[in-house]
């Protein structure tokens, strides 16, 4: 069970270079397969997360939520991606048409390069890259660009102020977020996520690092815009932020883009904070996605709990308690990795 | 209007947002012109009149009793008490007596819909800061106020209960039980609304200390009912000029200190606590007896002019009326809480950001039914 998912791609590795194919075309074959697959896990989930929080929230709320379409109602996202892709698409006179299309075009795809490197299991993975780590942050935070570029090419004063605030909160807790990494890779010592999984056989970084994760959270949470921190698309003041102006199947992008992003990121802190495919008697996979959905709803739970911060308490919270102590967790792992490497050369560990 | 700056290398303009009509958090069709600095609100102007329906005016070709459906369609959050302020200015004018037991159901009814009213504002209160979790709490609880209204007069909303000289309908059977069930349960709810909502830190950063009214202001701007009591200054009709029987009833006033956003929040909260001790004191006294005046057929006010008022769920409701001793008012003008106590948001929104703003057009809690009649 544990190899399910590897062995099935050895088979598919054997049909394609039973082709006759060079052992590079093979791997780039092999690159596609898995960019595919990984696309429709990732498509696949969007719909359930929909759902899902539709129905968390429901639940909160002391209310059903959907559940008409389909047993339980699991298909409602379906039927509204069919309705909204059978909309109008409506272009707003004197908007920026070139900026505001591509805007939905790429919203995607930050989010997909991100589940590139992402190690679901043991050796499951499209690219293990050297320096993982690095790319996701490096790569996510091109959200950021193309949530401006929606903001401004609308040309609508709501969509603005939402880009504004978009680039200030992303910007701003990225570098929280980066920092809370940081603990994790001197404890590592490495930026490759397969290895930052497997040191943590023993002890999952969540015990060993439990502020750079809650510092994680925070900033994960406003890095992919769920409330507390809606800010660039807060409904009472900005009517819907950034896409105010986006309609019928590009509406429908931003949309699915958000959920995929919630995914990442709980991806990304179950690899690096909760032990990945670690766990006993379940296979690899399916321990990694346990943790993944329990971060999601964690996630959920916060979002229909709390009301929305004030733009300049998040910045407050931002620069002046977030950085701080993600600065002082830093200083307290390096503190801790010396002790503890002396105590092992005087031989009392 | 809109100013250029210039800062250093960096030119900065003042933007003008027009907001509303359709708008998420305008309670209606309410529409504010904002001039705006980055988020901060310089200049906010209001505009109103989308939703005018020229009632004061329908008013005088209507006879008394006609104009009582009218009147629950102006506040439409708090029917009952709009149709309790204007049948009272006609039993006042007429001056009829009102037999113990129709009072006694008009206040367990009144503050049943000042309940209601409440509900609706502390939740979109919490909504204009997306606690939607707050906002569907709130309206659960609302819903069973409705279907208190609906056993006894048939309608939820727009609940025309009151009649000239009394109420048309007794008390049905089983609401006595549904209404015990409610006054059970209620306390409870408000405390999980408190744990939801108000001890949130969030919500008390985003609301403590910002648009503060002080009570010289207040009284300025003619604010009244619950938005002047949290500026501090202590007056409620029920209290310093009792109308009906509210002097036979033990309740407190709420008054605030600071005037801001938390304090006219928690007036409400405070405020829906004392009208259940109301409610319970009119159920557990609650006479026999008939609950309609003699009133005669076709009701004829003789010339003069009358000025009823009551405290509203927004703050006083009064009635001025004219009469020329025929069937129908020579002329009606309402005094509108809403009306009134919207005059204050561009002084409270000045100088504050653009979701404190928001926030402090939901704490004056304004129907725009009533604002624009």
């Amino acid at each position: 069970m544990d190899n399910i998912f590897i062995n099935i791609a050895g088979w598919i590795r054997d049909f394609i270079a039973g082709f006759g194919l060079s052992e590079g075309l093979v791997y780039l074959a092999m690159v596609l397969v898995k960019f595919v697959a990984v696309l429709v896990f990732v498509l696949l989930n969007v719909v359930f997360l929909v759902y899902m929080e539709r129905r968390v929230a429901g639940f909160f709320q002391e209310r059903l939520g959907p559940n008409r379409v389909g047993p339980q109602g699991i298909f409602q996202l379906v039927m509204d991606i069919l309705k909204l892709l059978s909309k109008e698409d409506i272009v707003p006179a004197g908007a920026d048409k070139l900026v505001y299309k591509t805007a939905a075009y790429v919203i995607f795809v930050p989010t997909m390069l991100v589940y590139m490197v992402i190690p679901f299991g043991k050796g499951m993975n499209v690219i293990d890259l050297n320096m993982g780590l690095f790319y996701i942050l490096a790569v996510s935070s091109l959200t950021t660009l193309i949530i401006f570029m929606a903001g401004w090419g609308s040309r609508n004063k709501y969509s603005l102020i939402g880009g504004m605030r978009a680039v200030a909160q992303m910007v701003s807790y990225e570098i929280p977020f980066v920092f809370s990494f940081l603990g994790v890779i001197m404890l590592t010592g490495s930026l490759k996520l397969s290895t930052i999984v497997e040191a943590q056989q023993d002890v999952w970084f969540i015990v060993l690092q439990p502020i750079a994760f809650i510092i994680f959270l925070i900033a994960g949470n406003a890095e992919i815009n769920r409330g507390p921190f809606d800010l660039p698309e807060g409904e009472q003041e900005l009517v819907a932020g950034y896409h105010t102006e986006y309609t019928a199947g590009r509406f429908a992008m931003f949309y699915m883009a958000e959920y995929a992003n919630l995914l990442a990121m709980a991806a990304i802190g179950t690899t690096v904070f909760l032990g990945g495919w670690h766990g006993p008697w379940l296979p690899g996979w399916l321990w990694f996605f346990i943790k993944m959905y329990i971060l999601v709803f964690g996630q959920m739970w916060v979002r229909w709990t709390f009301p929305r911060i004030r733009i300049d308490h998040m910045m407050h919270f931002n620069w002046k308690v977030l950085l701080p102590i993600s600065l002082a967790n830093i200083l307290v792992t390096g503190i801790g990795i010396k002790a503890y490497e002396m105590l092992r050369t005087m031989g009392w560990w | 209007m809109a100013i250029a700056k210039q800062e250093g290398n960096f030119r900065t303009q003042e933007f003008i947002l027009n907001m509303g009509p359709q708008h998420p958090s305008t309670h209606g069709v309410y529409r504010a012109i904002l001039t705006l600095d980055g988020e901060y609100v310089v200049d906010l102007e209001n505009v109103i009149g989308y939703l005018h329906r020229g009632i004061e005016k329908l008013a005088e070709s209507r006879t008394y009793t006609q104009f009582i459906p009218y009147t629950d369609r102006m506040d439409y959050l708090a029917g009952m008490l709009n149709n309790w302020g204007y049948v009272m200015t006609v039993e006042k004018a007429l001056g009829l007596e009102i037999p113990e037991r129709a009072e006694y159901i008009r206040i367990i009814v009144g503050e049943l819909q000042r309940i209601a009213s409440h509900l609706v504002m502390v939740a979109s209160m919490a909504l204009d800061m997306n606690g939607y979790t707050a906002w569907m709490y709130a309206f659960y609880d609302r819903e069973k106020i409705l279907d208190l209204f609906e056993m006894i007069c048939g309608s939820r909303l727009t609940t025309s209960f009151m009649r000239v000289g009394g109420v048309p309908n007794d008390i049905p059977e089983g609401f006595l039980p549904k209404l015990e069930e409610f006054l059970k349960e209620f306390p409870k709810r408000l405390d999980d609304f408190d744990n939801v909502i108000t001890g949130n830190e969030i919500f008390i950063k985003r609301t403590k200390g910002i648009a503060p009214i002080d009570g010289e202001t207040a009284l300025d701007y003619g604010l009244t009912g619950p938005n002047l009591r949290a500026s501090g200054v202590n007056f409620d009709l029920r209290k310093v000029r009792p109308y009906s029987i509210y002097d036979r009833f033990d309740f407190e006033v709420p008054v605030g200190t600071n005037g801001d956003n938390f304090d006219r929040y928690n007036m409400r909260m405070l405020e829906m606590r004392q009208s259940l001790r109301i409610i319970r004191q009119a159920v557990d006294n609650l006479p026999e007896g008939s609950i309609m005046a003699k009133v005669p057929k076709v009701l004829r006010i003789p010339a003069g002019e009358t000025y009823g008022h009551i405290e509203g769920a927004k703050g006083i409701l009064g009635f001025y009326l004219v009469s020329d001793g025929g069937t129908k008012p020579y002329r009606i003008h309402v005094h509108a809480p809403s009306f009134v106590n919207l005059g204050i948001y561009p002084y409270m929104a000045k100088g504050t950001m653009l979701q404190d703003a928001i926030a402090s057009l939901a704490s004056i809690d304004i129907v725009l039914g009533e604002v624009d009649r």
